[in-house]
Formats: C-alpha cells, sequence, structure tokens
C-alpha cells in the first residue's frame, strides 16, 4: 500500500501540469473576478469570499479527469480492478493523491491568496478550514464521475454536467460558515454538516467509483 | 399464509425479468392509466380554473398551482422511480430496469422544466421577480440537471449494456438529490413555502382549493404511468425486434 502511494505521488509529481494548471486557473479567475467586479472596495472583500468557494469547485473539476487517466490508457487500472482484495485501496489512493494536490494545496495557499483579496484573519481561518473539511467530499465525488467518463474521448463537458450538481452541499455548507465568519457569528454548525458530508462520501462515493471504473474498463 | 405470499412476490420478480411477459400483462393497464389520466385531468383541470373560490391574497393566480404542485410532485416521484431502477439494474442486471430508465427520462425533462417555468410563472406577480435563487427552486434545478446528465451519458455511449449500467449508476448516485428538494424548504429559511399536502397533516386550504389540487395530482400520476408504460412498450418492441414473439405480434398470419 505504501508502494503505491508512493508510486501515484512520484507519477504525479513528474507531471507538474496537473498540479500547477489548475492552481494557475485559479489565480487566473480570481484575478479575472477582481477586475470585473461592479462592487466598491469594502463590498469586494465579501463579493470575492463567496466566489471564491465556485471557484475552487471547477478548479477541481478541471483536476478530475487526470485522477485515472494515466492508469486507463496504460492499461494498470483493469490489472488494479481484477485483484480481488485491491480495488479499494487502490481507488482510496488515487483519491487522496488526488486530494493531496488540490484541495490540500489549494487550502495551503489560502493565506497567500487572502492577502489578493485582502481578507481579514478570521475569515480565511474559516476558509481554510472550510476547505480542509470540504475538499475531501470534491475528491471523493468527483472520482465517481471521473471513472465514469475516463473511458470517454471528450468526457468533459458531461463530467461537468453530472458532478456539479453533486458539489453543492459543499458550496452551500462551505458558504453558510464563511459568511458566518465574516459576520463574526460561530461557524460551527454549517462546518459539521460539511464534516458529515464529506463522511458519508468517503463511505459511500468509493462503492459507486469502483462500478464505474468497472463499467469503463469493459468499455475499452 | 406468509410463505404464500413471498412465493407470488418471489415469481412475480423473476417474471419482470421477461420483457415479453411484462409487455403482455401491461397491455390494458396502458389504455386504463390514459383514460383515468384524461378523465382526471380535464376534470381536475375545469374544477381548478373555474370552481374554486380565488385566493384572498393571491386572487386568480394562485391556480397555476393546480399545474405546478402535481408537476413537482411527479417530477420527483419520477426521479425516484428511476433510482430505484438504476439500484434493481446494478444488482439485478434486470433488462426492463434500463427500459424503465430509458422510459422515464424524456417525461421527468418535461415535467421538472414545467415545475420550474409555471412556478416562474406564478412567481412574477406573487414575489414580484420570474426567479428567486431559494432553496427549492434551486434543488428542483439541480434535478432537471441530473436528469439532463443522464441522457447526456446515455448519449454518449454506444454499447447497451454498458450504456444500462452506467445510467444506472448515475441515477442510484442521484437520489441524494430527492430528500434534499423534499426537505430544503423546511431546512433553509426560504420564499418557497412548504408542501402543500402531506400524507399526515390537513391542507392549510379549504377543501373547495385543495380537492381540485388532489384530483389533478392524480391525473398527472396516471398520465405519468400512461406515458412511461407506452414509451417502456414500445422500447421493448424495439429491443426486441428480433425475437420471434414480437415479429409474431406484428405478422400474425405468416407462421
Amino acid at each position: 500500500m505504501n508502494g503505491m502511494l508512493q508510486r501515484e505521488l512520484v507519477a504525479t509529481l513528474r507531471t507538474r501540469g496537473s498540479v500547477l494548471n489548475p492552481l494557475g486557473f485559479l489565480l487566473l479567475s480570481i484575478l479575472l473576478f477582481a477586475l470585473a467586479d461592479p462592487t466598491t472596495q469594502n463590498e469586494q472583500r465579501n463579493y470575492l469570499s463567496s466566489i471564491f468557494l465556485v471557484l475552487i469547485l471547477l478548479t477541481n473539476l478541471l483536476s478530475l479527469d487526470a485522477m485515472f487517466r494515466r492508469d486507463f490508457d496504460s492499461g494498470a487500472l483493469e490489472q488494479m480492478l481484477i485483484s480481488a482484495h485491491m480495488p479499494f485501496v487502490a481507488i482510496l489512493t488515487r483519491i487522496f493523491v488526488h486530494w493531496l494536490g488540490s484541495g490540500f494545496l489549494l487550502t495551503l495557499f489560502v493565506p497567500i491568496l487572502a492577502l489578493l483579496l485582502g481578507l481579514e484573519p478570521q475569515t480565511f481561518f474559516a476558509i481554510m478550514l472550510v476547505l480542509l473539511i470540504g475538499t475531501p467530499a470534491l475528491s471523493l465525488l468527483g472520482s465517481i464521475g471521473a471513472a465514469l467518463t475516463v473511458g470517454f474521448s471528450r468526457g468533459g463537458a458531461i463530467l461537468a454536467l453530472l458532478i456539479l450538481p453533486l458539489f453543492l452541499p459543499v458550496l452551500i455548507l462551505g458558504n453558510a460558515s464563511i459568511d458566518a465568519a465574516i459576520s463574526e457569528q460561530s461557524y460551527m454548525a454549517p462546518l459539521l454538516w460539511l464534516a458529515a458530508f464529506s463522511s458519508a462520501s468517503l463511505t459511500l462515493a468509493p462503492w459507486a467509483t469502483w462500478a464505474a471504473l468497472k463499467i469503463s474498463v469493459e468499455m475499452q | 399464509m406468509n410463505g404464500g405470499i413471498t412465493a407470488v412476490l418471489k415469481q412475480l420478480w423473476h417474471k419482470l425479468g421477461s420483457p415479453r411477459w411484462f409487455y403482455e400483462i401491461t397491455h390494458g393497464w396502458v389504455r386504463f392509466f390514459g383514460i383515468a389520466a384524461l378523465a382526471l385531468l380535464i376534470a381536475g383541470f375545469v374544477w381548478g380554473i373555474a370552481f374554486a373560490p380565488a385566493d384572498y391574497q393571491q386572487g386568480n393566480s394562485f391556480r397555476i398551482m393546480y399545474v405546478h404542485v402535481p408537476a413537482a410532485m411527479v417530477a420527483q416521484s419520477l426521479y425516484l422511480g428511476m433510482g430505484v431502477a438504476g439500484f434493481v439494474g446494478l444488482v439485478w442486471r434486470m433488462k426492463l430496469a434500463d427500459v424503465a430508465i430509458a422510459a422515464t427520462l424524456p417525461l421527468g425533462m418535461a415535467l421538472t422544466a414545467l415545475a420550474l417555468f409555471s412556478g416562474s410563472v406564478w412567481g412574477r406577480p406573487t414575489w414580484g421577480s420570474w426567479w428567486e435563487w431559494d432553496g427549492r427552486t434551486v434543488s428542483t434545478m439541480v434535478l432537471l440537471f441530473l436528469y439532463v446528465g443522464i441522457y447526456a451519458l446515455r448519449e454518449a455511449i454506444a454499447d447497451t449494456n454498458l450504456r444500462a449500467r452506467a445510467a444506472a449508476l448515475v441515477s442510484l448516485v442521484g437520489t441524494v438529490n430527492i430528500p434534499v428538494i423534499k426537505y430544503s424548504v423546511d431546512w433553509w429559511n426560504t420564499l418557497h413555502q412548504p408542501a402543500s399536502f402531506s400524507l399526515t397533516e390537513k391542507p392549510a386550504m379549504p377543501a373547495e382549493m385543495w380537492l381540485p389540487l388532489l384530483v389533478m395530482a392524480l391525473g398527472f400520476y396516471c398520465f405519468a404511468a400512461h406515458n412511461v408504460l407506452s414509451r417502456m412498450r414500445l422500447e421493448i418492441l424495439r429491443r426486441e425486434n428480433k425475437t420471434r414473439w414480437v415479429n409474431d405480434l406484428f405478422a400474425p398470419s405468416v407462421k
């Protein structure tokens, strides 16, 4: 299992674009929103902090396609599914590595982005917590769509259509937490709901991903 | 007694595996639901539009409810049915399950769109805007996108067997949205009012107002049953067109 994790990490690090390009996309789109923003300086902070989570969802969506792509093309995916007790470990490893390269990395970048957006410390701390707790759900749910569309040559639009509706709870609960933090109230309740949502995805999503991968492998 | 019932159910379950059996048994149902739907819809429509009293606040615009509420109810129920069919399809690989999903998709999509449209038309005079981003409108819109997503997925996969499994999987995964729609008006403090109907409580409206709604809802359900069953029968014929029984059906003289 360690070997599998190591292999995945190395493979991800060697294709730097798969991690860095989404990050660039996030920065650029924040820049675009800041430029197009109609509000005044003070309102801007609220506006950008609520758009921030949307951008996180979209960034996550961008990197999803790569989750199983390499293994699918090389045929390793088939081997992975044939081995009787490994599929779950293998699937969870890939989801975990995807999360490290997307959700976790973005969480680490929040302080820098917060400077760009001019956010108060208590707000960006809340955003960090929301990302840390909410992004695993994105990687987990996204893995279902990634697994289902890995066999398509042009699966991008369908992936978005299938997965974005499932991302909604993260957006709603996350924004509820961030809004509460901005108005200096306790944001524990929505944050705990978010944690519950992530845990539920952790228990249920791998099954669906497994089923989806089996379909995709047969499609080849 | 108990064993008898289980045996009958078990037999029924096995019979459901046969498209031919389903085709033959639903012959009369289609007509029954069609006639019932026509009668109920005409009765409910005339009653609701012409005879039900006007609302003391909303005036006559509340009558949109007679289309809006049944459409939304049936759209959700159809999705739930698709989720169940998806589960059956994934677990037992039953051919009929995919036929059911394929047949439910177009009507479900249309009714969800109708619910959104009628709600929007009603919202203009009542809420003062064509569209509000409130909990239930958003989750109903998500329902529409779930239907569209499954439809797009089915279009994208050529192999029938794999298409069936992929659609079944997504239908099943998407059912998590149904409780969200159902309870969105209770969880969030939003504009949309709570459910007009529930099984346990008396409606907040007078009987002259909710009875036509009940008739309309039953009419919509009958129409949905009629529509889905007809589509399923057609789909079965299309898929089984190489089999002897289908050929016998259309050329009884040539044997």
